[in-house]
């Protein structure tokens, strides 16, 4: 019997197009435009100048605040403009936007093939590195990993998590980093319990990645304290608290955090970069991205320069056909719909869905039929609909009591309804509301 | 790129297979087996008491939704079509087809869409017309035919009765003997166990088989449509009150076995407790509802004077359904932050 | 006899019962001014927090602790309500210019071309926080209709084909609902004007000329023209984005005739 999360979740078809092939490079584009605001938290400031000559991985911004990572440069070249431009959303967010010339890369940078497994750094150089890399969690929060690695004063780390789980369908890029470096992603784990004084690390991984889970056990061998657990299929499980309460069955407390339970979640990619950085001087300038969809003529995984336009990865599988109608970042349960493809990619961004209208236009919203399937799927135990119904009316107070603050976004109370009610549309609203108010509150 | 503009919409960007259409679909295709023993042991008079109520169901409602409303048509979702079956499995077999209309116009007019429609209204539609019906024409409601249609040769336990045309439910003769002086297990013994469970002489068309009732709940708990939480509890609690009341005294009261197995309890428990709309939502609120639905039925049928009382212990606690899910929350994930 | 002891048994009943409930009633006896039901019957009972309170009661409640009534006033009543109030209440009551709330947006999909479908929740506050938008300009109006919702006296109206906001303003009374339901600040209270006559910049899009003329063609490209004719100094740019001075505008209608994309609206006279 694999482990689960125990509460809640759905089970969407995993459409794992693109797990056959193998990570490419993708060709340089003309120019990248790399975005400011690449993590949580406030967006970096640049240190260069229009006109200034740039290397791969020279810094071009530091961070402006304490929850915020340093950028570099993914590419050589020339800095052309440092504007505002539209992200994937259409919002005006600083970016430095680079015309590529060759690719040279810092000398300091070790591009070597070769595995290194010997580690000398101290805990605070290993943070350190971290940090000047601009390493931010690849699942998709981009939180500072830094700051993650570091637990708050009073609490303590016990255990390592990796998630390899990559719940969301279409997804294959960590499918494809735990097949083709599970070394280098065991010596990252590695790496960070090292800098967080831990001596255990599971590596959760679900069992529709056979491949990944053998070359993981293989991987792990070598290194003592490392154990890779299969998971059952279950969408939201690379949720941090799911995967938390699947492995070490554990929950994290409403409003706490993750290291309430003793726990610190990095995901394997996060766990890929970290090697990288520590082992081989490389900052966080790319990443695995997958190029997905059914009505693709072809689904592949890139390993892909920060600050690529969409469009050009589309042009990379060989251009989206006339009925693709809906282009997201991320995958299908969690990602963002592209308003604008000219916007271009950035550190977490793990992957380019490419849906046509019948697999994702929503369908006419019926009534509510009190079936109670959105809180039978709710992964957090909260009631969708009755959130929906406090939000329509305005109702503050009430969200608050009924833990709206807990949701997680999943999804999966919309994935279900069958009367297709937007219950997250209004409850993430909703949401954001409550949290402004618990604000104001605490100041 | 396509001559349509792109999607834009926040995620999820997918949808599940779940539609209220297939729910209710899915709740038509369980209702078939005992539909179709119902027509073969009845005949004729079934289809045609089917045919009047589901469709004055449906017409009923698309009249009211067109002319009164102004609301876009519903009947695509098929709740209507499961109100009208369930209403005519509700009713005897011996009814007049007017008797299917007079209860669909209950049904929908006044339970379903005076309330706002699919899932605004507070009581079961379908009990609310069977209920309407049972109290206004109270001996065309009790008029028992026993089974005697297509099947009547083939099965054994059906040829022993077929001198007599119409009887009592068992529920009936029970009561009526108890009052009489008879002992309850004596009563309670003239029917088989075969006859419990296969072919019931006497009672609603949707009470005909208890076998055929139980593979249409299988089939919706495969099918996910509903969860074993309310048919069980309400079961457990009729069987466990029930052989209470037994030991202590057999001769006045019935045992558990046939308390379960006669009457509306199957086709209440499975179909007619379980209709979201007026059910409880969170696990906690159902088993308090079933509880309370087996405890009411059970008094009614040992206490009340009516023979039989599911619909009635339905009724009640659909006026609970509101408190239960107020104060019934799920279980939440994580303990409260100190 | 029996009678007899129904009726006694029922009169002990009830007189068992007055008194209790006699008794419970001195006990949780709320004093309070009389005077607040009077304003609160005064006052026009929409309960629709255009005052700032959480309804006519709460109003009410405060207009009569209050020394001063210089900081109420209720929009939909208007200087005849308040009139009658400060009447009630032995004080002054401070007169206001009768507001109604105008639609600074003429973005109609002809003028401002759509550029993607939106196809979530049916509310202008999801879409708004989700993204800029489906029309080349993020700023205006959304179209989905959380106005016509807010309205408590059903005179915001949306146009099916075109999703433009219109407002009735025989029944604006001014409360400032819609305006406080625009995500995008769209909605702005102004006074009617003497006879009706208003006149407005009917755009909030702060982008550069360029870029807004790329995205619609009524929208306001801070040209500065306007400020220029007007004789009254009431019109400043600011942020790409010219704005009418209420307190200063005459309703001359020299910036409406001079506006290169018809951006200014000057309000005809009304009935």
């Amino acid at each position: 019997m694999k482990k689960t999360f125990a509460m809640g979740g759905v089970h969407p078809k995993d459409s794992k197009l693109a797990r056959k092939s193998a990570i490419e490079d993708l060709p340089l584009p003309a120019t990248v435009a790399i975005s400011m605001a690449q993590h949580l938290g406030a967006p970096a400031t640049p240190v260069v100048a229009v006109g200034d000559k740039v290397k791969v991985g020279q810094v071009i911004a530091e961070p402006s605040g304490f929850v915020s990572a340093r950028v570099h440069s993914s590419v050589s070249g020339t800095v052309k403009a440092i504007e505002p431009r539209t992200d994937l959303a259409g919002n005006l967010i600083p970016h430095v936007v680079i015309d590529v010339e060759g690719d040279e890369w810092l000398p300091e940078i070790d591009r070597t093939p070769d595995f290194k497994g010997d580690l000398t750094l101290s805990a605070e150089q290993i943070l350190a590195r971290i940090k000047d890399a601009g390493i931010v969690g690849l699942g998709g929060a981009a939180f500072p990993t830094h700051i993650k690695l570091s637990p708050p004063p009073g609490k303590t780390a016990e255990v390592l998590i990796l998630n390899g789980t990559e719940c969301e369908p279409y997804i294959t890029s960590d499918d494809r980093i735990m097949r083709e470096h599970p070394d280098e992603i065991a010596m990252g784990a590695k790496i960070m319990m090292k800098a967080l004084g831990v001596g255990r690390c599971f590596i959760g991984i679900e069992e529709n990645k056979p491949e990944a889970i053998a070359a993981m056990r293989i991987a792990t061998i070598r290194f003592g304290g490392l154990v890779v657990v299969p998971l059952k299929k279950k969408y939201p499980q690379g949720g941090e608290k799911q995967l938390i309460d699947a492995i070490i069955g554990r929950r994290v407390p409403s409003m706490g955090l993750p290291i309430d339970t003793g726990a610190v979640v990095q995901n394997v990619g996060t766990s890929l970069a970290v090697y990288e950085a520590v082992q081989k001087n490389k900052p966080l300038i790319d990443n695995i991205v997958t190029v997905t969809g059914k009505c693709l003529p072809a689904q592949k995984n890139f390993r892909v320069r920060v600050g690529v336009p969409y469009s050009y990865l589309l042009e990379a599988v060989g251009g989206a056909p006339a009925k693709a109608s809906k282009f997201i970042s991320g995958g299908p349960m969690m990602g963002k719909a592209i308003r604008n493809l000219e916007a271009t990619t950035q550190k977490a961004t793990s992957s380019l869905l490419v849906l046509t209208e019948a697999e994702t236009k929503r369908r006419a919203e019926g009534p509510c039929i009190r079936c109670g399937k959105c809180a039978d799927a709710c992964p957090m135990g909260l009631q969708p609909f009755l959130l929906n119904k406090l939000m329509r009316l305005n109702r503050t107070d009430e969200m608050e009591q009924e833990k709206i603050f807990d949701c997680i976004e999943c999804g999966c109370c919309l994935y279900t309804c069958p009367a297709n009610i937007p219950l997250l549309d209004y409850i993430r609203v909703g949401k954001a509301d409550v949290m402004k108010i618990m604000r104001s509150r605490k100041k | 790129m396509s001559s349509e503009k792109p999607i834009v919409s926040p995620s999820p960007h997918l949808h599940g297979p779940e539609s209220t259409r297939r729910v209710m679909g899915d709740v038509l295709i369980a209702l078939l087996p005992v539909t179709l023993v119902a027509f073969l042991c009845y005949g004729w008079s079934v289809l045609i008491l089917l045919l009047s109520g589901v469709a004055t169901c449906v017409l009923c409602e698309y009249l009211i939704n067109r002319f009164l409303l102004h609301r876009p048509c519903t009947i695509g979702d098929l709740s209507a079509i499961v109100t009208g079956v369930l209403l005519v499995l509700n009713l005897p077999p011996a009814a007049p087809w007017w008797i299917a209309v007079v209860g669909a116009v209950v049904a929908i007019g006044i339970a379903k869409m005076t309330f706002g429609g699919l899932g605004q209204n507070l009581f079961n539609p379908a009990l609310v017309g069977r209920v309407f019906l049972l109290v206004s024409f109270p001996v065309l409601m009790t008029k028992w035919t026993l089974p005697h249609g297509f099947l009547q040769d083939y099965l054994p336990m059906l040829s022993s009765q077929v001198d007599a045309f119409t009887g009592a439910t068992p529920l009936g003769v029970v009561k009526e003997g108890l009052i009489s002086g008879g002992v309850a297990s004596e009563l309670a013994g003239s029917y088989t166990w075969q006859q419990l469970l296969f072919i019931r002489p006497g009672g609603s068309i949707g009470e005909i088989s208890s076998v055929a009732l139980l593979l249409g709940g299988i089939y919706l708990l495969c099918r996910r449509v509903i969860k074993v939480t309310i048919p069980v509890t309400i079961m457990a609690t009729v069987a466990i009150l029930a052989t209470i009341f037994w030991s202590v005294d057999p001769a006045r009261f019935t045992g558990p076995f046939f308390n379960v197995f006669t009457g509306g309890l199957l086709l209440g428990g499975i179909f007619m407790a379980t209709d979201y709309v007026t059910s409880p939502m969170t696990t906690s609120g159902q088993i308090l509802y079933g509880v309370g639905i087996g405890v009411i039925a059970l008094c009614i049928r040992y206490f009340g004077s009516y023979p039989e009382g599911v619909s009635f212990s339905i009724l009640i606690m659909n006026c609970v359904v509101p408190i239960l899910n107020k104060y019934c929350k799920p279980r939440r994930f994580g303990k409260e932050a100190k | 006899m029996t009678i007899v002891y129904t009726i006694a048994a029922l009169v002990a009943l009830g007189l068992f019962f007055a008194i209790v409930l006699y008794f419970v009633a001195q006990k949780f006896k709320v004093h309070e001014d009389p005077r607040i039901g009077e304003v609160e019957s005064l006052l026009p009972g929409a309960n629709c927090g255009g005052c700032g309170n959480a309804g006519c009661r709460a109003f009410a409640e405060k207009v009569v602790a209050a020394d001063d009534m210089a900081a109420f006033f209720c929009p939909v009543g208007g200087n005849e309500v308040m009139a009658k109030i400060a009447a009630t209440l032995g004080k002054e009551a401070v007169e206001k210019a009768p507001m109604v709330a105008v639609v600074r947006c003429q973005g109609s999909p002809d003028k401002c071309q759509k550029i993607n479908q939106y196809d979530g929740a049916s509310s202008c506050r999801v879409a708004a926080s989700l993204y800029a938008g489906d029309t080349g300009c993020k700023w205006g109006c959304i179209g989905l209709g959380d106005c016509v919702n807010a309205c408590e006296f059903g005179g915001v109206s949306l146009d099916p084909v075109t999703r433009q906001v219109s407002i009735d303003y025989s029944m604006c009374t001014g409360c400032g609902g819609c305006a406080r339901s625009c995500p995008h600040h769209v909605i702005e209270l102004r006074p009617r004007g003497p006879r009706g006559r208003r006149v407005y910049v009917s755009c909030v899009n702060q982008d550069k000329g360029a870029v807004t003329r790329k995205a619609c063609t009524a929208g306001c490209i801070g040209c500065g023209k306007c400020v220029k004719v007007c004789p009254f100094e009431a019109i400043t740019v600011e942020n790409n984005l010219a704005y009418i001075d209420y307190t200063k505008c005459k309703g001359c209608g020299k910036c409406a005739a001079e506006c290169p994309v018809q951006a200014i609206v000057a309000t005809p006279i009304e009935k």
